[in-house]
């Protein structure tokens, strides 16, 4: 599913090197987790993947299903399957939070040549999706994003994820700003989307979320490197002893 | 004070150009004070403080500039799928046959040229005299020149609350036309009415609408000023609101070389409502100027003024507003935001807002942005699978939405979105 082969980025506006040969490979219905100490570069991972501006790949390569992602737009991405829950879901004033669904759904199934969903089908589709992650009605009308609580928030990008169908999801710090018992209603919803068919890619600074979305391997992230793999038990050597004795040479 | 020479030429040439009507019966005193008033005047120069950012110029000279007609394409006639009472014009002209019967329940229709054969007229009140009103402390010479000169335009006397709304339709058919309309709309106590208006009107169209808003009336305006590119329009508004009062305006503007709009609101009435909005988009040599001028001299007054323009390939947009605060207008609540959305850095925006406030105890608020499409939105939306263009549209109706959201009746707004949706989509239609 997902593969990336010692990718290399750095800033687009100044010489920084970020990421310095990160190699990872996201099976089918597998979870992965990247833990790291701030600045290590896994947002930068997240941001890469998914195309935003701002970042210069040096060397490497990233691949969904074979297809090379480097080279292509965001929304191709997206198309393609790619899904990146943000660490900061954006705010949208003036865009009503059932049209954005509607419209990225639609443009998604314009993109595969599939016929683009009614506004009455896609209602009924959106409530049911929506009751699931136990979100309510209100927070559809609203607008994107705006004056919704930290866990709203989250809700929220999970709720795109479940009616987008993604193939391989990133969680970028989803648990960042969340109370425990916001989290766990996330990690829910995450759980209720793991299927066969579907890869997780989870960065996350702490292990408790970890404790809710248990994953299959393990990486520990320093420097825009992967230093260190293994399974679940890795994440609680973290959390007892903290990144230090993980981290590279250059900064030990 | 006498005019400076090239002013008085220009006002000179162009009232030599007009010709009053034959018979203009009980219009005939106001149209002479108005001419009067055009001439002491003078009409507006490229020198006024007041037409700082908009070349009069071709407003002002007396033969209207040539405007190549447009057809909309497969786009519905605006307005098509409201129930509603059609008075149609083309190039300012009545249209009998395109229009309904001039009859509607609780209300009074007629046309000017028809209601000034008479001596006597309840529209005496309203026509010329708020505009004359609205001449301080500013010179509105255009409006007076139409309340001098005006050819025709409807009168509509309000008397219950009338739910179907009156349509203008202004059609432009003649590549040098120039039109001249007057409407007057005096609402009773208690009466409701919408006005409707669209279309391109002429290859030059000045229109004045004067609006008398009695007790607890409530008057609501939507207008769309046609796709047509080269036409001119100078249009005026003015309005006086008695106690708990209401009145509602919306322009949208799509297209043109030569757009002022100004609209003049009184509170006179405790307790008075008036809410002012526009969306204007436009590219190239679009230009497009909102002036508005809002006097509060009643206690407990609300005024809002939303304005937005979405700016392309060396688009210009215009704002001027501002608040008078007169000193007995105590608790008063205004409210003025122009905004533009640069499309890229060849467009500009240029925004004068002002406040003169003479009570103490009121709040005002007011701000002006130019900026850029939101990267961080775009990004966002881009990430979930939704194309640049098609995202660069959302978010450009995301950024009209607060303007457009003053439009209270749920039909016609969707319309309008429609409308502005249709013409990003079509990239300049």
């Amino acid at each position: 599913m997902l593969e990336i082969k010692n990718l290399q980025v750095k800033l687009e506006e100044e010489d920084k090197q970020i990421l310095k040969g990160v190699d990872l490979k996201v099976g089918a219905g597998e979870v992965h987790a990247i833990m790291g100490p701030n600045g290590s570069g896994k947002s930068t991972l997240s941001y890469v993947l998914s195309g935003r501006d701002g970042y210069e790949v040096t060397g490497g390569e990233a691949t969904l299903d074979g297809e090379d992602l480097l080279d292509l737009e965001p929304e191709e991405r997206a198309a393609l399957g790619l899904f990146l829950a943000f660490q900061y879901p954006v705010e949208i004033p003036g865009v009503g939070n059932m049209t954005f669904l509607r419209t990225a759904v639609n443009a998604q199934r314009k993109a595969k040549g599939e016929d683009e969903m009614s506004a009455a089908d896609f209602l009924k589709f959106i409530r049911e999706r929506a009751k699931a992650l136990k979100i309510d009605a209100d927070m559809l009308k609203r607008p994107v994003n705006v004056g919704f609580s930290g866990g709203e928030k989250k809700r929220n990008e999970i709720l795109q994820m479940a009616v987008l169908e993604p193939k391989m999801c990133i969680l970028d710090e989803t648990d960042s700003g969340l109370d425990v018992d916001a989290m766990k209603l996330v990690a829910e919803g995450v759980n209720a989307l793991r299927t066969e068919g579907r890869g997780f890619l989870v960065i996350t600074h702490y292990q408790r979320l970890l404790d809710h979305i248990k994953p299959d391997v393990v990486h520990i992230m320093s420097n825009g490197k992967i230093v260190k793999t293994g399974g679940p038990e890795l994440a609680l050597e973290v959390e007892n002893n903290g990144y230090a004795e993980f981290l590279d040479t250059e900064e030990a | 004070m006498a005019l400076p020479k090239v002013k008085q030429t220009a006002t000179e040439e162009r009232l030599a150009a007009m010709s009053l009507p034959e018979a203009p019966g009980w219009t005939g005193p106001a149209r002479d004070a108005a001419v009067a008033r055009v001439g002491a005047m003078g009409l507006p120069g490229r020198r006024d403080e007041y037409w700082k950012f908009t070349r009069p110029d071709t407003l002002v000279q007396a033969e209207a500039p040539r405007a190549a007609t447009f057809e909309g394409g497969d786009e519905a006639p605006t307005f098509d799928g409201i129930d509603r009472l059609k008075v149609v014009f083309v190039d300012g002209v009545f249209d009998e046959a395109a229009s309904d019967d001039l009859a509607l329940e609780g209300l009074k229709i007629e046309r000017l040229a028809e209601a000034q054969k008479s001596d006597l007229h309840w529209a005496r009140d309203v026509y010329g005299r708020l505009e004359e009103r609205g001449q301080s402390p500013v010179d509105r010479p255009l409006a007076a020149l139409n309340t001098a000169f005006a050819t025709d335009g409807i009168l509509i006397h309000v008397s219950g609350k009338v739910t179907k709304p009156v349509h203008f339709v202004y059609h432009h058919k003649s590549e040098t036309s120039d039109a001249m309309l007057h409407h007057c709309v005096k609402l009773e106590e208690g009466a409701e009415l919408t006005v409707l208006e669209s279309g391109p009107a002429a290859a030059r169209f000045n229109n004045v609408m004067e609006v008398e808003v009695a007790d607890t009336a409530r008057f609501a305006h939507i207008r769309t000023q046609g796709r047509d590119h080269e036409r001119r329009a100078a249009t005026h508004i003015f309005t006086r609101l008695g106690t708990e009062s209401t009145f509602k305006s919306f322009t949208m503007t799509a297209n043109g070389v030569m757009t002022r709009n100004e609209c003049v609101i009184e509170l006179t009435g405790d307790d008075a409502v008036a809410h002012v909005a526009g969306a204007a988009l436009g590219d190239g040599d679009f230009h497009h100027d909102d002036t508005v001028f809002i006097t509060h001299d009643a206690v407990n007054c609300e005024s809002r003024q939303v304005f937005k323009k979405v700016l392309r390939n060396g688009a210009t947009g215009v704002f001027q507003g501002k608040i008078l605060v007169k000193a007995g207008a105590q608790k008063t609540d205004g409210y003025q935001i122009s905004q533009s959305l640069l499309l890229d850095g060849d467009s500009q925006f240029l925004a004068k807002p002002e406040l003169e406030i003479y009570a103490d105890d009121v709040a005002c608020s007011h701000g002006s942005t130019s900026g850029a499409i939101d990267e961080t939105a775009l990004f966002y939306l881009r990430s979930r699978g939704v194309p640049t263009q098609q995202a660069t549209d959302l978010l450009t109706l995301a950024f009209l939405a607060e303007a457009v959201d003053e439009i209270d009746d749920e039909a016609l707004r969707e319309e309008i979105v429609d409308r502005l949706r249709g013409w990003l989509e079509r990239r300049r239609g």
